[in-house]
């Protein structure tokens, strides 16, 4: 029951901060964030604070770098994206011990504690209202970045506070599926819901919907057959928008 | 600054990486008055207005009457068509009132063909526009919406990139027949940037052409001569002119 009631708290997030992450074309950042993530874990199993804690770090400092390095260098966010996330990768797996690689990579709900649980709800708490107040300008910056600065929107900052969610969600979908699979918990609701969505208010609602039926129908599946649950909610998530195909909108 | 100057530009320039992009614009715009932009590709036409907004660093002055509202619209506002945003969404980002938009949306033309019905012009601007994504609207619509959505909260100023690319030829004379028109309502000031000099001698005051430095500014029938052409847009122009003529 525990893990169900995590598993959907951080579907449903995952696929609303998923859906504006879909409108800024940052899918594949997301995916390549979420390995980042694995020295942070690496660190903290070794120095044995949550794991949590050190994806989120670990997680943080990649987008401050990246931020940091995409003013000084010019270089395209894909190509720093791309650097940090092999680097990572490579400095996570020499450090992290033999046994607890599989659960890094594939994330394991079924070890889950009461902490996990009030981390997911205040996590999944702050995501949405800071969306929801950000939401607005988040979407002009996207239209038209001169229009919003022409309005007073401090589109750099909004994208920094963005990108910061996405560090906390992506830190805690870790738990549900992993650095391997993570990504796609962000990816998939969210282009499924844009397949069948006119306006911005059903496509966020679907994306949410979409990502919460994901991991509920997911994490139920992997307990009744004794499998593991990341790879199940992952492969839910693609059935869903498989048959959003058929509803497409054009 | 005189009473009815609305913005006075001395001695503006713009550097991009040490190389001057402006150099030396002094012009000033009158309340009311429509000002129109011409110049090559690349002459600094759109930066210009985002100094003007002060979007990026500049050097010299730019003073702006107090307490103006400037209202904005971009070149180029292509949408994609796979942006789930519906029109209705993206005018209630800057205005929440649904009367305030169904008027705007009329004075700007949207479903005129049904003005005299209200209740079916409801419906039918409801179905067509609002309730569309935005990147499914036609060229023309999307213009029409965009200036809408410039008009929605009463601006003094208004500043458009522009506004007729991407629409074709007989839909660009009625974008600005529809700019005269709401000019003429709504007695704002207006600076366009534009490419098509037909457009410009017969509707703006004052012109201002620019090639990185300024060629020219004045009252169109004066200073828009051959010698000033030939240098804002170098062997083209007169190229083209002699075509028309032959």
């Amino acid at each position: 029951m525990l893990q169900l009631t995590v598993g959907v708290l951080i579907g449903s997030v995952a696929g609303y901060l998923g859906s504006f992450m879909i409108l800024k074309r940052m899918a594949l950042v997301g995916d390549a964030l979420s390995h980042v993530a694995l020295p942070g874990i690496a660190v903290a199993i070794l120095w044995q604070f949550n794991p949590f804690a050190g994806a989120f770090i670990a997680l943080f400092l990649a987008i401050l770098g990246i931020w940091f390095l995409e003013r000084k260098t010019e270089l395209p966010s894909e190509t720093l994206v791309g650097i940090f996330f092999t680097l990572s990768l490579a400095i996570g797996l020499l450090l992290i011990p033999d046994h607890e690689l599989l659960e890094a990579l594939l994330g394991d709900i079924t070890q889950i504690g009461a902490l996990d649980v009030y981390l997911s709800i205040i996590a999944t708490a702050v995501v949405f209202i800071v969306m929801t107040k950000i939401m607005r300008k988040l979407t002009l910056g996207i239209i038209s970045k001169e229009l919003a600065q022409s309005m007073g929107i401090a589109v750099n900052k909004i994208n920094f506070l963005f990108l910061i969610m996405i560090a906390i969600v992506v830190a805690l979908g870790l738990k549900v599926a992993g650095t391997l699979l993570m990504g796609s918990l962000v990816i998939i609701p969210a282009a499924a819901a844009k397949n069948v969505s006119i306006n911005l208010s059903r496509y966020t609602i679907l994306s949410v919907i979409f990502g919460i039926v994901s991991a509920g129908v997911g994490i139920i599946i992997a307990d009744y057959f004794q499998l593991h649950p990341g790879p199940i909610v992952v492969l839910t998530a693609g059935v869903i928008f498989i048959a959003t195909l058929l509803f497409k909108q054009k | 600054m005189k009473d009815d100057t609305i913005l006075k530009v001395t001695n503006l320039g713009v550097r991009f990486d040490g190389s001057g992009v402006l150099n030396n614009l002094d012009f000033s715009v009158s309340r009311g008055d429509v000002l129109a932009i011409v110049g090559p590709n690349g002459a600094g036409k759109s930066v210009l207005f985002r100094a003007l907004l002060g979007l990026i660093p500049y050097y010299g002055n730019i003073e702006w009457a107090k307490n103006l509202k400037i209202s904005y619209v971009p070149q180029k506002f292509s949408i994609d068509r796979e942006l789930p945003l519906s029109t209705e969404e993206f005018l209630k980002f800057k205005e929440k009132g649904n009367n305030k938009i169904i008027n705007v949306l009329k004075s700007v033309g949207i479903g005129a063909e049904h003005k005299n019905d209200s209740e079916h012009y409801m419906r039918h601007v409801k179905q067509h526009v609002l309730d569309q994504r935005l990147g499914w609207l036609s060229g023309g619509q999307l213009q029409r919406v965009l200036i809408a959505w410039a008009l929605l909260d009463n601006p003094d100023v208004l500043l458009f990139d522009e506004p007729t690319a991407g629409i074709d030829v007989g839909g660009e004379e009625t974008i600005y027949n529809l700019l005269k028109k709401l000019h003429y309502e709504r007695n704002f000031t207006m600076m366009v940037i534009s490419h098509d000099l037909n457009i410009i001698y017969k509707y703006a005051d004052n012109v201002l052409c620019i090639n990185k430095d300024m060629v020219c500014y004045g009252i169109p029938a004066k200073v828009l001569d051959p010698s000033s052409l030939a240098k804002l847009y170098g062997g083209e122009a007169g190229f083209y002119k002699h075509e028309s003529h032959g």
